[in-house]
């Protein structure tokens, strides 16, 4: 009692639990119960039951509801779909003018409003593809193919890598100086030696395009969130939902709206970077002085001056961070809308780890990552960027960028001129490298792979196959035992300790939709990886972070690898341990350990750097040492800012564990991945990746109550 | 007197949601406790008082006391919930947001504790920011931003940013930066505040200066009792929004109104406060003896001599005409006199 007493939370945890276990023994597994079934593929089977809402046949096997709740929202997917079909196809007929048949012709206006918009986005992309590498659309868009056939010189030359080269290097250095500069040089050089000039300018003018329009809109919605409740409050939970929706599973939808190709990428890349750029723009705006925006007031501006000169320019750091995510979210995307036909190293990628051709794909996947970390990098230096005294410098000293800007155009443009001569017969190099016509590596890569392979192959099987029999297999198998309600209980009574009754409801509901969906099964199997991988990516990121906090430099250096780790698209992750572990689960798992380790190292790092300076002092005056400093102040304190480290670590673990469908996994992720090819798998698709993004969010809602009761409790906050 | 230019008749500032509903409902009768149990915050209660041009009211008050909201009912920056403002005769309250622009582009220029410079702009952009938002040629702004650089002694440094000055330089810039559309009402929201006791001292001579040059009607707001003494025409001193004494320095220190603002008083050194004029006799101008002292000089100055005195001092004006007398008992009186266990 008198325990009882002094931890009353613990007991109330204590008797969760107890309640959770004692419902998972009291209801049996149903005798017809296979592990997953197939309802979701909707096939007739006399075993299932059928209900109908309205007008649409929904098909399920029929389990006791405690075992498993009944689909009921199995409507959710089929009515998505024929909403789109109705919208895209039947929705406002109205008469449009046809260019190239001269006569108004009757379509729908939604269908109408997507082909503009894409046909608009196609000469985007084009435009600056061809001023990055030659062609001849644009000018076409402008004129006509008989109008080039006339005056074939008009075609766009592109530019020589040297001059991309060049800038690239120059911009560098007017942003952060001469390291980056370097950097910036030597990856554009990489880039065109090893032959993946062309891929790598496609994406790149991918991102060109997506990059500024997502910024515009970010910025826009956001101040019009910073000035209205209402647009704010509307905007909320569309946010929170896109934070946690695997990227995967806005491409389906898009697919069925845009078609398949670039201007579908820009357009669903557009609404995955767009929620990032609104969020940094309204805490941008709010961290404003408020005595800043009084002087501004009080200087007599308008409203719309306001803003222009006086809210935005002051919060600029915190929108050039909005852009330097928005650049990030862009590559990633650039990568994985590859799956819709986007053009570039993304699409190279995919096809080389199709063809298992590991070399390639490592190739493709190092230019990535050296053009992320170099826009990382870069965009980051631009945000932190601050002018300096200036009046004493001369007319040289200011403009000296631009001018050796233009001095390399010239050089370059001559350099070209003598690279037709020289390889005359041959590509002119020093124009531009030629797909599979530079140095390539595979070669040696996979003969790496081959090499460890074979050398090392008893081992990776031996322990393949413990971790998947010995490990994986029973843990799944434990989840997948767990009755429905036995686990709403759990997630709905934690809810409740942590948060009172307001976290229980919103905990309820995310955990409803997902149960009450056709997918339960398989989001088990997805929380069973996303677990596993949280699980251990914590531990060695607790441990990594402990030990590198010891020593400011390892700290720094740590705090480094992570932003370089993190720049990498997620899709970069599947090559090596496909090259070591080849296809199967625990490869998957091994890249989300890997991918969900940043988050938890980085947030370990920075809660302890986190701790006053004052109570390290009072400690070390008190006389304790190194290990009773970290036991007793610095973790109670730190624990906090770990535990919202957990929060990414999991949303990052969901991440990885969807992407691993393309190795084969049997988790939602597969019904993605299979969604992408069904033609009407719009619903499908989006419903799946709201049941991710859910199960992202019920354990954001719980750990970040934790975190803000936890830190008034401490006076943190 | 002087025609008056700022004058606010029972202003009300609340915060909270049915704070109009319930300000009406009050009936003038607004008490902070009631308000508070009910959910809403009482900023200003009832404040009524008139500033005449060319005047330096000074609003003294510690952190809470409602004396910043008073400000800002009166710049606009928020509305007030009741009761009435007028600038110049003008009804600020009835003025559109137009109008209300074009006063503060016009007339109107504020000072802040925390600079509140923007950090994208030089000291002679921030300065000139006034007059281009106006609209004023760049050409003009920077050449009237430059003699307002020279005004407040920043030469040579117009083209640094205000992450690149010290607290001193950047409130400077904000006084610049406030006076530059030449302002007929300048408000000054602590803005001291923030600075070293050293600096502090040189900017509140330094403003002195420019006032005695300017002659703005000014609304200073501070939480330092010494700083208001100094500066001020007339102190408003408050508390929990209601202006508990609204006189002279001299007057707030020899008669304090209430237990409060005696409490401030208490500590002042009054010889350092009060001039002769404040003290003499103006009744008694006869029985003179040789010396004789200005009525405009501060007590501390003066009290060695006249306490050499046997006879009654006379005190003269600007003229040298007998105006009044002091005994030099007064002057015993004053400094140390009904000080403590009050009188």
């Amino acid at each position: 009692m008198e325990y009882l007493k002094k931890y009353p939370k613990l007991f109330q945890w204590l008797f969760l639990l107890a309640v959770f276990f004692a419902l998972c023994f009291a209801i049996d597994v149903p005798e017809t119960y296979k592990f997953i079934r197939g309802q979701a593929e909707f096939v007739k089977d006399p075993n299932q039951s059928v209900y109908f809402f309205l007008g649409k046949e929904v098909r399920y096997y029929a389990f006791d509801v405690f075992w498993r709740l009944p689909p009921l929202l199995g409507w959710l997917p089929i009515w998505i779909n024929d909403g789109l079909f109705f919208l895209m196809n039947e929705w406002m007929p109205m008469e449009f003018w046809n260019e190239d048949t001269q006569e108004f012709k009757t379509r729908p206006l939604l269908l109408q409003i997507s082909r503009n918009l894409t046909s608009f986005m196609t000469f985007l992309i084009e435009l600056i593809r061809e001023i990055l590498l030659g062609g001849l659309e644009t000018i076409v868009a402008f004129t006509s193919w008989d109008f080039i056939d006339a005056y074939p010189w008009l075609e766009l030359p592109g530019l020589p890598w040297t001059i991309v080269a060049a800038g690239a290097a120059i911009l560098s250095y007017k942003l952060s100086g001469k390291g980056l500069a370097l950097f910036a040089g030597l990856t554009m050089i990489y880039i065109s030696l090893f032959g993946q000039w062309k891929p790598s300018m496609q994406t790149l003018s991918f991102i060109l395009v997506a990059a500024p329009l997502s910024f515009i809109f970010g910025l826009g919605l956001g101040i019009a969130a910073y000035k209205s409740k209402r647009v704010e409050k509307a905007l909320y939970p569309i946010l929170l939902v896109m934070q946690t929706m695997p990227q995967y599973a806005v491409l389906v939808p898009a697919l069925v709206l845009f078609g398949v190709g670039d201007h579908a990428a820009v357009i669903i890349t557009m609404v995955v970077a767009v929620p990032p750029m609104i969020l940094l723009t309204i805490l941008g705006l709010r961290a404003i002085p408020p005595e800043v925006i009084e002087a501004g007031r009080m200087s007599g501006c308008t409203n719309w001056q306001l803003m222009l000169k006086v809210l935005i320019p002051t919060a600029r750091r915190d929108i050039l961070i909005g852009v330097n995510q928005v650049i990030m979210v862009c590559f990633s995307m650039a990568v994985i809308s590859a799956f819709i036909g986007a053009k570039g190293l993304g699409f190279n990628l995919l096809l080389a780890l199709n063809q298992l051709n590991i070399g390639l794909a490592l190739e493709a996947g190092l230019c990535i990552s050296l053009i992320a970390i170099l826009l990382d990098k870069m965009s980051l230096a631009w945000a932190n960027q601050q002018q300096d005294y200036f009046g004493n410098l001369s007319f040289y000293q200011r403009n000296k960028n631009i001018l050796f800007f233009g001095g390399s155009i010239v050089v370059g443009i001559i350099l070209a001129y003598i690279g037709t001569f020289i390889f005359k017969d041959t590509f002119n190099y020093l124009f531009e490298v030629p797909h599979n016509k530079g140095i390539s590596t595979a070669d040696f890569w996979n003969k790496g792979v081959d090499w460890i392979f074979d050398t090392f192959f008893v081992y990776i099987k031996a322990f393949n196959t413990w971790l998947i029999v010995d490990v994986l297999q029973p843990m799944r198998a434990l989840y997948l035992r767990m009755p429905a309600v036995a686990t709403l209980v759990l997630a709905v009574g934690a809810g409740y300790l942590i948060g009172g009754i307001r976290s229980a409801l919103v905990v309820a509901a995310l955990t409803l939709f997902i149960a009450l969906s056709p997918w339960w099964d398989r989001a088990l199997v997805t929380l069973y990886m996303a677990t596993f991988g949280v699980v251990i990516s914590c531990l060695i990121g607790f441990t990594v972070g402990t030990i590198c906090f010891q020593n400011k430099k390892s700290a720094a250096f740590m705090l480094g690898v992570c932003d370089i780790f993190q720049t990498f698209p997620s899709f970069v992750y599947l090559i090596p341990v496909m090259m070591l572990f080849g296809i199967t689960d625990t490869s998957v798992l091994i890249a989300v350990i890997v991918y969900a380790t940043i988050p938890a190292t980085r947030y370990t790092i920075e809660g302890l750097r986190s701790v006053p300076v004052g109570l390290h002092e009072a400690a070390t005056m008190s006389g304790v040492n190194k290990f009773q400093r970290l036991t007793k102040i610095e973790f109670p304190l730190a624990f906090p800012h770990m535990m919202l480290g957990i929060n990414q670590t999991i949303v990052f673990a969901l991440f990885m564990v969807i992407i691993g469908a393309f190795i084969g996994t049997e988790d939602l992720g597969q019904y993605i991945l299979k969604a992408l090819s069904d033609k009407n798998g719009a619903g499908i698709g989006l419903t799946l990746g709201i049941c991710v993004a859910f199960i992202g969010l019920i354990f954001d809602n719980l750990i970040r109550t934790w975190v803000e009761k936890r830190k008034k409790h401490l006076g943190i906050a | 007197m002087s025609e008056t230019v700022i004058k606010c008749e029972s202003v009300y500032k609340i915060f909270g949601e049915n704070a109009k509903k319930m300000l009406e409902e009050a009936n003038g009768n607004v008490d902070a406790k009631t308000f508070q149990d009910k959910g809403c915050i009482v900023g200003v209660n009832n404040a009524s008082f008139e500033v005449a041009k060319g005047e330096m009211l000074v609003v003294m008050g510690l952190s809470g006391s409602g004396k910043s909201t008073l400000l800002r009912c009166i710049s606009r920056l928020t509305d007030a919930t009741g009761g009435k403002i007028y600038i110049e005769g003008q009804d600020l309250l009835e003025l559109n947001n137009k109008e209300l622009i074009d006063l503060r582009r016009n007339k109107m220029g504020m000072v802040f504790q925390s600079f509140a410079l923007l950090p994208h702009k030089t000291v002679v952009e921030n300065i000139a920011f006034p007059l281009q938002i106006k609209g004023t040629s760049t050409n003009d702004s920077i050449s009237r931003a430059m003699e307002m650089v020279k005004l407040v002694g920043l030469d040579g440094r117009e083209n640094y940013f205000p992450r690149e000055l010290s607290g001193g330089q950047q409130q400077r810039v904000g006084i610049a930066r406030s006076l530059a559309v030449e302002p007929d009402i300048w408000f000054l929201d602590e803005p001291f505040s923030a600075l070293d006791p050293l600096i502090r001292k040189e900017m509140q001579d330094e403003f002195l200066r420019l006032q005695e040059k300017l002659q703005k009607t000014i609304m200073f707001i501070t939480h330092d009792f010494d700083e208001a003494l100094k500066l001020a025409d007339r102190i408003a001193i408050m508390k929990d929004g209601i202006i508990e004494q609204l006189d002279t320095p001299a007057n707030i220190v020899l008669n304090p109104a209430t237990e409060y603002v005696r409490k401030f008083t208490e500590e002042v050194p009054r010889e350092k406060v009060l001039v002769i004029e404040d003290v003499m006799d103006a009744s008694n101008k006869d029985n003179l003896g040789d010396l004789k002292v200005s009525k405009d000089d501060i007590i501390e100055n003066v009290a060695e001599k006249i306490l050499t005195q046997e006879k009654i001092v006379g005190v003269v004006d600007s003229d040298n005409k007998v105006v009044g007398s002091i005994k030099p008992s007064k002057i015993i009186d004053t400094v140390f006199g009904g000080r403590k266990n009050g009188s």
